[in-house]
């Protein structure tokens, strides 16, 4: 195949396989726990991150975003834990004053424009470099997946059941969140910040419409994800268009493609 | 000799007293029904023995045989989660039972432990449904398995408000009976229905923020406190 022959686009393909698992099986648990709103504000958070950064004259702005998001994060358990309720309108305050704030330091002088590749990435410009952090996040991934995901689960279905068990309820909490923030950050200016909140959502909502229970819930997310990951990007090649958004839609047609299966499992139910 | 003894125990949030100075002795082998008006401070006062929520005061296990810290057993009154929501009662299990993760694979020992505990609430038949298609009384059931693994010192229990039916409520109760004789543990169960709790539990409590009135369930009803509070007598939906 032709897109085959340039670098360019087979890092770019080792890095779909590496970041559509991720984003599907964090993803499941996003939608599981109802916190789409809120991995869509952590994602807006990076404009904040970005501009912290640049005001501290970091020459690569990713610690300063992940910091920045990981805070929010953090916060964000804590409250939730404070107030036992949907933190909707917190969620909607911070995620609205972190654009704000970004974009605010980062037009300073009308320089805006140099930052807006963050909006909608570029998944062509990775690196070997980048490919092997990456793939260090992924593993440090699969081993939270690994030795948590059943605290995590039940911590999510009934804090108070996962507290009379022993689990400790906070901490289990806030581990998932910064390790949201890590890879939704280190993955922004590939996937951009308009879409990327996408990714966790789109596959996982799929893959609810489909599955029975946890192991095809989770199995599911990350075949639809892996899919429309290799698809989108090869897509994009040949029609010239951003890899994340396209990707995106890829995630949609399948999403909408699961509905009819959902219908029929709600009747025979 | 096994019981607990709650000295002093109360419950603060910001300003607001939630319970205040609550002394009981909950004996093993038989069911202390919890009752009170809403926001009287009953969940409160399990969230407080879970450890979920800081209190003052004390919470003490006497196990004469074989002193440790008590195993608690909790059923909450309802799960956080949609009907559509991809989760089988087996993942409910295993993940409770196992470090195993659940989407990886389901071990042979959860099979078999849910099949096990399932069994001790006669639900064998339930261990491969969604938890969203189960019925109120069933799901009960399910959770009351769960924290009868393992076998716990108390156990709390926040019974539904509505979604079972008399006949299985009796059911229900008359199991809970059964198994804290059979495994002589101790139970307390919040109850909405003041009929089948007088029929089946050996102490009443009436909680309202502090302890109103403790005794049998007659004792309980004949009280002037509770006259007060539910006028309608033990058909009052609490």
């Amino acid at each position: 195949m032709e897109w085959t022959q340039y670098l360019f686009m087979r890092n770019a393909f080792l890095a779909i396989l590496l970041v559509t698992p991720i984003f599907a099986l964090l993803g499941t648990m996003v939608v599981n726990n109802r916190m789409a709103f809120f991995s869509d504000s952590l994602g807006h958070s990076a404009f904040t991150g970005i501009a912290l950064g640049v005001v501290m004259g970091l020459r690569d702005p990713l610690i300063s975003m992940i910091a920045f998001a990981g805070l929010i994060g953090i916060s964000f358990c804590i409250i939730k834990k404070l107030t036992r309720f949907p933190a909707d309108t917190i969620i909607g305050v911070f995620s609205a004053t972190s654009i704000a704030l970004g974009v605010v330091i980062l037009s300073r002088g009308g320089g805006f424009s140099k930052y807006s590749g963050f909006l909608i990435g570029d998944i062509l410009s990775i690196t070997s470099l980048e490919i092997v952090t990456l793939s260090l996040v992924f593993v440090l991934v699969l081993l939270y997946w690994f030795f948590f995901f059943n605290n995590l689960f039940l911590v999510n279905i009934n804090s108070v059941l996962a507290k009379s068990r022993g689990i400790k309820v906070l901490l289990t909490e806030i581990i998932f969140v910064v390790l949201l923030a890590i890879i939704v950050m280190v993955s922004i200016q590939w996937i951009g910040i308009l879409v990327i909140n996408a990714l966790l959502i789109l596959p996982a909502a799929a893959a609810r419409n489909l599955a029975l229970n946890m192991h095809s819930y989770n199995l599911l997310a990350v075949v639809i994800s892996l899919l429309a990951g290799i698809i989108g990007l090869i897509l994009s090649y040949y029609w010239g268009t951003a890899a994340g958004a396209t990707i995106v839609l890829c995630n949609t047609v399948f999403f909408l493609v699961s509905i009819p299966t959902r219908v029929r499992l709600r009747q025979t139910a | 000799m096994k019981c607990f003894k709650i000295e002093d125990l109360s419950v603060k949030m910001g300003k607001n007293v939630i319970i205040k100075n609550i002394n009981l002795h909950i004996h093993n082998g038989e069911i202390t029904a919890l009752i009170g008006p809403n926001g009287a401070g009953k969940s409160t006062l399990f969230k407080a023995l879970i450890g979920d929520i800081p209190y003052s005061g004390k919470f003490i296990y006497h196990n004469s045989l074989n002193p440790k810290k008590p195993r608690i057993g909790y059923v909450p009154q309802k799960m956080e989660l949609e009907p559509s929501s991809p989760i089988s009662v087996l993942d409910l299990f295993s993940t409770s039972i196992t470090r195993i993760p659940v989407w990886l694979t389901y071990t042979k020992k959860s099979r078999l432990a849910v099949r096990r505990f399932l069994g001790m609430v006669k639900a064998e038949h339930l261990a491969e449904k969604r938890l969203g298609d189960l019925s109120g009384g069933e799901l009960q059931r399910v959770l009351l398995a769960l924290a009868l693994n393992p076998l716990p010192d108390l156990l709390l229990l926040d019974e539904p408000f509505s979604a079972v039916d008399q006949s299985d409520l009796e059911g229900f109760y008359s199991l809970v009976q059964n198994l804290v004789k059979e495994y002589d543990f101790a139970a307390i169960i919040v109850s909405h229905d003041l009929s089948s709790a007088a029929k089946y539990a050996g102490t009443m409590i009436f909680l309202n923020h502090s302890v109103q009135s403790i005794g049998t369930p007659e004792q309980v009803f004949a009280d002037d406190k509770f006259c007060q509070t539910f006028p309608q007598g033990i058909r009052a939906e609490v």
